[in-house]
């Protein structure tokens, strides 16, 4: 695990500085020289903070469902443990990519809020957590607890791929990949980027993933420290 | 599973629902309630079809969030569910209580249909019948095979009223939102071919929703 928190370290704060201090000009020259994108031009930044995010609250969905599926399987609460740890994980990413998308949806679009087919998205990813912890506080015996949660991570999971292939289809949007953009539709949006904030880009996700891995061992280690307390106690 | 055990425990829940009447009445009341609390807000305003049509939804998802966890609530709550896991293996509970719970939303959306054609004389006017039909028998089906395993789910916890509708919503919402644009152009009068990618998103949820409940509904019975 050192890799990751040493990785994570370094590789968030090379991509801070260097999507900050590198100068963003009309005709890059260098490779220390951004391209301008109209209509996104000194905001472009926040991309190489703002997708990380998301990118890694999709991530710890998928590990939170994955570690549910297995529990239901090996019914070892260990996996319960690594699947609410992953849960906690990605809802604060999750708060921090809308918050982050909000403030530059303010900047770039007008308004903090619009109803996009991804700001829908994110806002019931946020819901179904909402519910998710509400079930697990409303269920009292350990067993009962992992079980109908993991049913329910997977039951939501479920409707995960209509958000993201069918709804951009539905709904006009805002963002790159929604109805309407002359691109084309999906959800595979085409990299416009130009080779060096690629780089930085891919960088900063493989950072940001690196610290939910940080985090969600330390998380994992704290949980199982606290439920072998309750054992104890018992 | 056999389709006749299926078709037994179905008859027992409406059987049971017809000598207490429990389910039926209040949801009755509740889409009458729900109406005029909607006519209150509405006066004389003439509303648009989009906005009949979100509110038509939103009467048969508060009713239904209201009377659909009964399947399974009132099995735990009279003690019958040992007696039912015992006489009956879990994929014939699911598809019994599933096929109940169909039915129930069906007749609730007939309710729901007649009442609004009745106080929204003048704007609920279904212009496309066709797609006004397939919308509502793909959207209670929609309904009924996410309800169900989020029923079973809320029937093992404590806080089982408030807990259903904050459970299913954020399951609901891909189906809401698709009725939605359906029954819209149910009231435009456009064309059934207009509505047929609606439909397509629709047999997509059913299929992945009932799928996904009848593999995972054993682990919840079982708990």
């Amino acid at each position: 695990m050192k890799a990751a928190k040493y990785g994570s370290i370094i590789l968030i704060t090379f991509v801070l500085i260097a999507g900050l201090a590198i100068p963003i000009v009309p005709n890059p020259q260098t490779w220390l020289e951004f391209p301008l994108i109209p209509g996104l031009e000194q905001k472009a930044r926040n991309i190489l903070y703002h997708v990380p995010v998301a990118w890694t609250t999709v991530v710890a969905f998928l590990v939170g469902t994955f570690y549910g599926l297995r529990y239901l399987k090996t019914r070892n609460i260990d996996d319960d443990i690594k699947s609410v740890s992953a849960a906690g994980l990605g809802f604060m990413f999750c708060l921090l990519a809308t918050i982050t998308g909000a403030i530059w949806a303010k900047f770039n679009w007008g308004s903090f809020w619009n109803w996009d087919p991804r700001e829908t998205s994110i806002f019931i990813l946020l819901l179904i957590y909402g519910a998710y912890f509400a079930l697990r506080s409303a269920l009292e015996t350990e067993e009962k607890r992992a079980t109908l949660s993991a049913v329910y991570s997977i039951i939501a999971g479920i409707t995960v791929p209509f958000f993201i292939f069918v709804m951009p289809r539905m709904l006009s949007g805002l963002h790159p990949g929604a109805a309407g953009d002359p691109d084309g539709s999906g959800p595979v949006v085409q990299m416009k980027m130009s080779p060096n904030m690629l780089v930085i880009f891919l960088l900063g996700l493989l950072g940001f993933t690196l610290l939910f891995i940080w985090l969600f061992n330390m998380r994992v280690r704290l949980a199982r420290l606290e439920y072998r307390r309750l054992l104890q106690e018992e | 599973m056999s389709v006749s055990a299926t078709y037994a425990l179905f008859r027992k829940d409406v059987h049971s629902e017809i000598r207490t009447r429990y389910a039926l009445n209040a949801l009755i009341m509740f889409v009458v309630v729900a109406v005029a609390t909607i006519l209150f807000a509405l006066r004389s305003d003439q509303p648009t079809s989009s906005v009949l049509a979100g509110l038509y939804w939103v009467v048969v998802f508060f009713t239904a969030m209201s009377g659909l966890s009964r399947t399974f609530v009132s099995e735990e709550e009279r003690g019958t569910t040992m007696t039912l896991q015992l006489v009956a293996n879990p994929s014939t509970v699911y598809f019994a209580k599933l096929i109940f719970n169909t039915v129930l939303t069906i007749s609730l959306t007939i309710a729901v249909t007649l009442l609004y054609v009745t106080v929204f004389a003048d704007s609920f006017v279904i212009q496309t019948m066709s797609t006004f039909l397939v919308t509502v028998i793909l959207g209670s089906l929609g309904f009924a095979s996410a309800s169900t395993i989020i029923a079973a789910i809320v029937a093992k916890a404590n806080t089982r009223g408030t807990l259903y509708p904050v459970l299913s919503f954020p399951v609901l919402v891909v189906l809401l939102m698709t009725v939605m644009a359906a029954t819209t152009k149910a009231l435009d009068g456009e064309p059934f071919e207009a509505a047929l990618g609606d439909f397509q998103i629709l047999a997509g949820y059913i299929l992945a929703m009932t799928g996904g409940s009848y593999l995972l509904f054993d682990y919840v019975w079982k708990e």
